[in-house]
């Protein structure tokens, strides 16, 4: 009996570690919905299966120097795949800055926040009492929002609205679910179709530093081809125009789409 | 409802609980039957995943089986891959974390047994695992029972140490709870309603056997 299990265990774990033919990608969660077009598409153009986890960049970052088997990393910034560079985890020469990130502000139409035509005004509206952001220990979204309501000297005044979501797509959860009245999320999570009536308004991109957003491949990848091969999709003529469509400018166009 | 997160989960679920049953067996016998004075220190070990929050345990387990852990360095060089974010992994990690839902059950079945039938059979000559196995199991399924579903059913609806230790990946570590955590933030709320009944009939499923069983409304030996 206790031989057999013994057997079922390692067997189990071999026929994990085997299948190495699907490329597995570590995805900043503000491209939630972005990689599931991008990975659709390249499976049909090249059969090659794609399984995608979402998270905050900080966690992936942790996860991969600890040894999580990913081939391909999409950080939200650049600093973290850098990170894992330095400390020999990811591949130098596959660095590639895919897109440039968005901030806005985002509430649900039955709000009525009129955040058109107040923008971060609105944060001091006494019907707001919670602020949704990423958080910023880990997500480069929730720095990016920080830095945002520092530089319009709001932080002080909205600190203790502000409630944590573990990266930004839980942020945006929170918000869409009427748990926090308003959120400054990613612009690239707000054209799923449960988003889109919400009123938003586009942070000024001179309030926070530019979320450039890199990938790299991870080292200790077995699936270095298929990694490359995704990246250049990505990045390519079809993978930009995927980007664009979710507000994700291209690395060549730093201004908004 | 994601087909291959289920599938994980059972998996993982029945692998846990029978690998547990080989481990609490023996350590219930002898928490249930020792005289050792200091048996209160490893009954408060055994019951530490009672209290302990999710993210405690994790934390040690994803220190232990990473790359840099003791345990996670020795299976490097077995395997030459370490065990945090395997499927491997999940199962050690899930084993400590539904150790008290195995052990306790068969320790209460254990002790509340009619020592007098123990020694008869002694007196007569049975050796003690003869008569572990003719006496004290068949007296004691019900709790054996009870020890396999519960820690059945705690695996399959673990969250904090998977999500700790297991880094959500597709058919490796994605389990029905943290497949619902992601369906949540992918604003799926239709697809994390499904998985959310499904586990919430499970589990009133398999309480009502354990109490089903532990009232005697049927039993394997029938009516007694």
């Amino acid at each position: 009996m206790l031989r057999r299990i013994t057997i079922l265990v390692f067997g189990l774990a071999l026929a994990s570690s085997v299948r190495a033919q699907t490329l597995r990608v570590a995805a900043a969660a503000d491209l939630r919905f972005a990689m599931n077009d991008l990975a659709g598409q390249f499976e049909k153009e090249t059969g090659t299966k794609v399984a995608i986890s979402f998270g905050s960049s900080g966690n992936f970052r942790a996860q991969i120097e600890n040894g999580a088997p990913f081939d391909v990393f999409f950080s939200a910034d650049t600093e973290y795949p850098e990170r894992l560079i330095r400390v020999g985890a990811a591949d130098a020469q596959s660095l590639t800055v895919y897109a440039y990130g968005h901030l806005v502000l985002w509430a649900p139409a039955e709000e009525k926040l009129h955040l058109a035509e107040r923008g971060f005004a609105a944060l001091q509206d006494s019907r707001v009492s919670k602020i949704a952001i990423a958080n910023p220990e880990h997500a480069p979204y929730g720095r990016s929002a920080v830095a945002a309501l520092k530089k319009a000297e709001l932080y002080e005044q909205v600190k203790a609205k502000l409630v944590y979501g573990d990266n930004i797509s839980q942020a945006a959860q929170f918000v869409q679910s009427g748990s926090a009245q308003v959120g400054v999320i990613a612009l690239s999570l707000t054209f799923v179709e449960s988003m889109k009536s919400g009123e938003r308004w586009e942070i000024p991109v001179e309030l926070y530093p530019p979320l450039k957003q890199a990938a790299a491949i991870v080292s200790a990848s077995r699936n270095k081809k298929a990694a490359t091969a995704f990246l250049e999709f990505v990045t390519g003529q079809e993978g930009r125009k995927i980007l664009l469509k979710y507000g994700l400018a291209p690395p060549d166009e730093e201004k908004k789409p | 409802m994601s087909g291959e997160a289920l599938l994980l989960s059972l998996r993982l679920a029945c692998m846990v609980s029978l690998l547990l049953l080989v481990i609490a067996l023996p350590l219930a016998y002898w928490l249930a039957f020792t005289t050792w004075r200091g048996k209160f220190l490893l009954e408060s070990v055994v019951a530490l995943p009672l209290v302990l929050p999710p993210t405690v345990l994790g934390f040690y387990a994803l220190i232990a089986l990473g790359p840099r852990g003791a345990i996670g360095r020795l299976w490097q060089i077995m395997f030459g891959h370490s065990l945090a974010f395997t499927f491997t992994g999940l199962v050690v990690a899930s084993i400590l974390y539904s150790l008290p839902f195995a052990v306790q059950p068969l320790v209460t079945s254990f002790e509340s047994l009619d020592r007098r039938l123990l020694d008869a059979s002694a007196v007569l000559g049975a050796s003690r695992a003869r008569s572990f196995l003719r006496i004290i199991l068949p007296l004691a399924w019900p709790g054996v029972i009870t020890a396999v579903v519960l820690s059945f059913a705690h695996t399959l609806g673990e969250f904090g140490v998977v999500l700790m230790v297991g880094g959500n990946l597709a058919g490796i570590t994605r389990t029905v709870s943290i497949d619902i955590y992601d369906r949540v933030q992918a604003l799926d709320y239709a697809g994390a309603q499904q998985t959310a009944l499904f586990l919430l009939v499970i589990s009133f499923v398999v309480l009502s056997v354990v109490y089903g069983i532990n009232r005697r409304v049927w039993s394997p030996w029938g009516s007694r």
